[in-house]
């Protein structure tokens, strides 16, 4: 099951600082486990971020983001107690989705 | 509607009633961006390829790309690299590795609303140039930042 992800949004003058943290492997396919087997690529291809309800950013993600991807973002426009919602869909087919409003 | 948009792309093929429907306001451009991960371009093995792929594959230098990455990172595994386009209409930014396995590492579209920054982890199996393809107004850009790495992050 997916971990649930750690959204901090702070508002300086009109710009949100947006900052995740997804809890995810990221395997890359390109190690190997203790036998010597390869231990499958599993990881986060899209993100998507929604101010308000309306999709503002829209990320495509490779086996080369760190495990447990941290990002940063800025949306301009933003205002106290506007909705986020963020998302992500690895390439298993997992999702994880989190709402929290800005401070 | 999300199956409606799959047999609209499904069926349009290279008949061009995908560009028909666009200019018929059916879809919007950017519901076609949406529609997934770009495959070609994550699956090339090399700059040159994965630059064609994404349709850049000759961007001018723009000193208007500020890439914030260390010099020198003692672990590959987790790389944090910061990108700014200051282009006016900076639509996307997409970060390369290059001398990874598979250079492009992510790619990011800004809408409406949102600054045309990212600041992200990213693993480095080497000492590499770090490349920063910005598109903005039609047209693409790049910048490129050299990053030296003490132990890789792709091993085992």
């Amino acid at each position: 099951m997916a971990e649930p992800m750690k959204v901090r949004a702070t508002l300086k003058g009109d710009t949100a600082d947006v900052r995740v943290l997804m809890g995810h492997p990221m395997e890359t396919g390109q190690r190997t486990d203790g036998a010597g087997k390869i231990i499958p690529p599993h990881f986060i291809k899209e993100i998507t971020v929604k101010l308000n309800g309306r999709t503002v950013i829209e990320g495509q993600l490779s086996q080369a983001v760190s495990r447990n991807p941290l990002f940063s973002f800025r949306l301009k426009g933003a205002k106290v107690g506007d909705k986020l919602e963020i998302g992500w869909l690895d390439n298993r087919g997992d999702k994880s989705r989190t709402e929290t409003t800005i401070a | 509607m999300n199956e409606f948009r799959r047999a609209v792309l499904k069926r349009a093929g290279a008949s061009g009633a995908l560009a028909a429907a666009c200019a018929a306001g059916l879809l919007r451009p950017r519901d076609l961006l949406a529609a997934g991960w770009h495959k070609d371009a994550f699956d090339a093995k090399s700059l040159a390829e994965a630059l064609k792929s994404l349709g850049a594959a000759s961007p001018a230098e723009s000193k208007d790309i500020v890439i914030d990455a260390p010099q020198l990172a003692e672990n590959g595994a987790a790389v944090l690299i910061e990108v700014t386009s200051n282009l006016p209409n900076t639509k996307s930014i997409a970060v390369l590795i290059e001398k990874n396995s598979f250079p492009l590492a992510a790619k990011f579209d800004f809408i409406e609303g949102a600054a045309p920054f990212v600041r992200l982890n990213v693993k480095m199996g080497e000492s590499s140039n770090v490349r920063v393809i910005a598109q903005a107004g039609g047209k693409f850009f790049t910048a490129v930042k050299e990053v030296k790495v003490t132990i890789g992050g792709c091993g085992g």
